[in-house]
């Protein structure tokens, strides 16, 4: 064992290899594969009840998985009981003992490991230290904030030096500023200690700030594993567009050849789409919001696609201005970036939506 | 930090109405009559000279020297210890059984929880002689099986059995209570950091668990060391709550002795909870915490069911041991030297709805109005504390809390010595009117009314009082037309135990019963009791006192059931 907290093991790799998993009828996860490479920040996100907190479970021993195996290192633990796997778990609730101190709850896993008492009380001030709460070693956690008590949860769980480290929405339980600056934290940490990580969220803000690659779970089944740019940029089906950020999900059909190429919505409006774009059969017509502009009814820029409209509703967000843009029956979402003397849309006003057919997309329904 | 000085506007507006001064006025006047009054009476006559009021610790240093008081201290502490340790063997099995295993014997352990409340255990006492007394039906087996006999019953061993029996659910229902608001996160945390079997038990679960623990072992520890009843019925004398009573009673109210011990009785029951209180402090974790959903549960492995279901039948038979007795033996004819009654009759029913139905109309009556005053005054002290800013409201709770700590025998003492000098105009003494048990038994069950109110004014949301009120409705009237309405659940749940608990009583009211006629049911089981012809309708009493409190508190649980599912249907708060 080593002496100090800072990563002396070797950063290990997490794999987890056709998992499936069920409640009964329920079935929870849905043939998972997923490789996490040493020394990662990786996320599970997804909306509640989409599996991603099972599979973290899964991983610390939790939940037993009906197919499939969990490896860490290359060695298979699906077989091993929770204290035998040597992953730490951050707790959404924490789970701090109330009747221990803090510097007893961060001893406990030294402890139960048979570690050297002269060596636990060095690692547990390691730990602390790392966290910033040394001076409140001898506190009940009760008597904590908190933003103080996920850290004793974090320095409690790294204490021990695990292979791996598992964070189940370590973040839901703090307020908005607090998120903010304990996410930077994390990070900080986990960039220090080199420790694979992987972080369950369902709020995509924090994903995307804080790791390296993520995966987007829904309905227990992994839509898409990438870099947060990736994912946003190129979304990979509908739920991944809705759920990373906003878009215009438009459904239709591809109607007419040549220059009369169109992407007919409702039987009406019609998008032009030049020839050399491949549409596949039952595609949906994606675009956010910012990647869209208006300008005046009269105007024609070159190079883009346009349509008239008519501006239908306005929100102010600070720094753009989102106008609910109506063409025919369909309405779409157009952010413009808002300064001072910006001349404004009137609501009832004919506009023309205009588009890069480069920032479209196309993606199955 | 500094204190924020309240502004005085604000002071004003949550300053008290007339009303509710007067309201604090009386009753604050009613406890300190009927509570602080007897009790200050009995600890001011212990420490006086006979016949005068010389400050004295004469009467100390008597019970000191006494060879008698001195083990009957003894054995009141003894016995206590005994039925704490022996309800704990009792309780830890069946508490771990229903919260750490998936297991369908958990239903029937929890209605246990209940068994307690619908017996008195002098009641049990008595059946128990029936079937585990020297000559009782298991010691007949035994001796025609083994030639041995055991002595479950004689002595002190009697009164341990009978009240470890009888009290073991209080730790139960306390620790299984204490056990489920585990969050389960709690116990994951320790595995994934290594701990698992029994060190996880023993670091994590146990001491989570032991503020539930405590709190039902003391309350069994102070149960018992102030039972009266039960060491009498099993002739014991040597005891401390039957020498106070046997010394007022026999040598005479002036003796200075009884007072001695109740003093003796309270310092212990105060000891006792204060010690619980102690190592309680600061241990008050409410460890259900967002997670919740207490410890996982596993399924057993064939033989562990086994051995499960062996444990809770063998609990369960004894448990109800006392009560299948009883109803034995109020359909015996003659139940001597044999396992199982010589022959059935219906007589000491007959006998009890005939010339003994007096006992149970005026526990009816007694109950009643006991269970009515406490949940009046349970209303008013509750609003009193939670809804206004009038200074020194937390005494009224205090107080009427307090009467936890007064052993119902001491409160009989105090009764019978403060209010024998008072008479009527008609010459009959105050202590021997039948309202003073009534009194006597509203002060006992008052704290568990109060609890009950308290917490069903708590839930209550204080906007909706607030919207009352800004829709015009005085103070008075928001109380009538808004609290009282959505209190009406557990104002009922609290009239019910009161009544139910009332009815059984005895520590109390065997002090103040100065005739026949105006006798409770307890009182009367207890005069049956005694004698060998009289088990027959006692027992025949008993199942009537059982079945009387058994419906009640069914009847509460469906009250509170009914009124829980009405609100949470109705509005959300």
């Amino acid at each position: 064992m080593n002496a100090t907290v800072s990563l002396t093991r070797p950063a290990v790799s997490v794999a987890i290899e056709g998992v499936n998993l069920s409640y009964g009828d329920n079935h929870v996860l849905k043939d998972i594969d997923l490789a996490i490479e040493p020394g990662e920040f990786f996320a599970f996100l997804g909306p509640s009840g989409c599996g991603k907190t099972t599979l973290l479970r899964l991983i610390a021993g939790f939940n037993r998985a009906d197919t499939g195996r969990v490896t860490i290192g290359g060695r298979d633990i699906s077989s091993l009981p929770p204290w035998k796997r040597d992953v730490g778990m951050v707790f959404q609730s924490y789970a701090l003992w109330p009747h221990m101190s803090v510097r007893r709850n961060v001893a406990f896993g030294l402890e139960e490991r048979g570690v050297k008492r002269a060596e636990i009380e060095r690692r547990v001030e390691a730990a602390l230290d790392l966290v910033g709460l040394g001076h409140l070693a001898e506190r009940r956690p009760s008597q904590l904030s908190g933003g103080q008590q996920q850290r004793v949860a974090v320095a409690r769980t790294i204490a021990v030096e695990p292979k791996v480290l598992l964070l189940d929405e370590p973040l839901s339980n703090l307020d908005a500023k607090m998120r903010v600056q304990v996410r930077r934290e994390l990070r900080d940490l986990q960039q220090r200690l080199g420790l694979t990580t992987i972080f369950v969220t369902h709020d995509q803000e924090e994903a995307n700030t804080i790791c390296d690659r993520i995966a987007v779970m829904n309905d227990g089944v992994v839509q898409q594993v990438g870099t947060p740019m990736e994912l946003y940029e190129h979304p990979a089906n509908l739920f991944v567009a809705g759920f990373l950020g906003t878009a215009n999900i438009l459904k239709g059909r591809v109607v007419g050849s040549g220059a009369e190429r169109g992407f007919e919505i409702d039987g009406q409006v019609r998008f032009p789409v030049a020839a050399g774009v491949a549409i596949p059969e039952g595609s949906a017509l994606v675009f956010r919001p910012q990647h869209a502009s208006l300008v005046d009814a009269n105007e024609a820029p070159e190079g883009a696609l346009t349509l008239p409209c008519v501006i239908a509703n306005r929100e102010f967000l600070g720094a753009s201005i989102r106008y609910g843009a109506r063409i025919g029956a369909t309405e779409v979402s157009v952010d413009m970036p808002f300064q001072s003397g910006t001349d404004l849309f009137e609501i009832g006003s004919a506009a023309r939506l205009t588009l890069r057919p480069r920032s479209l997309h196309w993606l199955p329904v | 930090m500094t204190a924020v000085p309240t502004t005085p506007s604000r002071a004003r507006a949550f300053s008290a109405t007339p009303g509710q001064i007067a309201l604090a006025l009386a009753i604050a006047a009613f406890l300190l009559v009927f509570l602080v009054l007897p009790v200050a009476t009995v600890i001011y006559v212990a420490f006086t000279e006979k016949g005068t009021s010389t400050f004295t610790l004469v009467n100390f240093h008597d019970f000191v020297r006494s060879e008698l008081f001195m083990r009957s201290l003894w054995n009141s502490f003894y016995v206590s210890a005994m039925s704490v340790a022996f309800a704990s063997v009792l309780a830890l099995p069946l508490a771990y059984l229903t919260t750490r295993f998936a297991f369908r014997g958990a239903a029937i352990v929890q209605t246990l929880g209940f068994l307690p409340l619908i017996m008195p255990p002098f009641v049990g006492a008595v059946a128990m002689q029936l079937f585990f007394g020297r000559n009782g039906s298991i010691n007949l087996l035994l001796d025609d099986w083994l030639g041995v006999k055991i002595d479950f019953m004689e002595g002190l061993n009697g009164v341990i059995f009978v009240q470890s029996v009888h009290y073991f659910p209080f730790i139960l229902v306390n620790l299984s209570a204490a056990l489920r608001n585990i969050d389960r996160a709690m116990e994951e945390a320790a595995q994934n950091l290594g701990s698992s079997g029994f060190r996880l038990f023993r670091r994590i679960v146990f001491p989570l668990a032991l503020p539930g623990y405590l709190a039902g072992a003391s309350l069994v520890f102070v149960k018992v060391f102030d039972d009266l009843a039960t060491p009498l019925l099993l002739n014991v004398k040597d005891m401390l709550a039957p020498q106070a009573y046997l010394r007022v009673t026999s040598i005479g109210i002036a003796d200075p002795m009884g007072y001695v011990i109740s003093v003796v009785l309270i310092i212990a029951s105060v000891l006792a909870m204060w010690l619980s209180a102690l190592a309680l402090r600061g241990r008050d974790y409410a460890t259900t915490q967002r997670g919740g959903g207490g410890l996982a549960r596993r399924v057993m492995r064939p033989h562990e069911a086994v051995l499960g279901y062996g444990v809770v039948i063998l609990i369960l038979a004894l448990v109800l041991a006392p009560h299948l007795a009883l109803l034995l033996l109020s359909f015996a004819t003659i139940w001597s030297f044999s396992p199982l009654p010589d022959a059935y009759t219906l007589a000491h029913y007959g006998r009890v709805f005939g010339e003994s139905s007096l006992y149970i109309k005026n526990t009816l009556i007694y109950a009643m109005l006991a269970g009515g005053i406490d949940i009046v005054l349970g209303v008013a002290i509750a609003y009193l504390v939670l809804r206004t800013r009038l200074v020194g409201r937390e005494w009224l709770d205090w107080m009427a809390t307090a009467a936890l700590a007064v052993p119902g025998v001491v409160l009989g003492i105090g009764y019978l010595r403060t209010f024998y000098g008072i008479t009527l105009p008609d010459g009959t003494p105050l202590a021997a009117l039948w309202i003073t048990i009534v009194l006597a038994l509203a002060i006992r069950r008052l704290p568990y009314a109060l609890r009950a109110c308290h917490a069903a004014l708590q839930q209550i949301s204080v906007s909706l009082e607030e919207a009352a009120e800004n829709l015009g409705a005085t103070k008075a009237r928001t109380v009538r037309r808004i609290v009282v309405p959505l209190m009406t659940g557990g104002i009922l749940a609290g009239f019910v135990t009161s009544f139910a608990t009332a009815a059984v009583e005895l520590s109390a009211t065997l002090m103040l019963v100065q005739s026949n006629s105006d006798a409770p049911l307890a009182y009367g089981l207890y005069v049956f009791m005694q004698s060998a012809a009289g088990r027959g309708p006692g027992a025949a009493l008993g199942v009537v006192a059982v079945l009387l409190v058994a419906a009640c508190t069914y009847l509460s649980h469906l009250i509170v059931e009914r009124s829980q599912k009405a609100k949470g249907s109705g509005h959300r708060p």
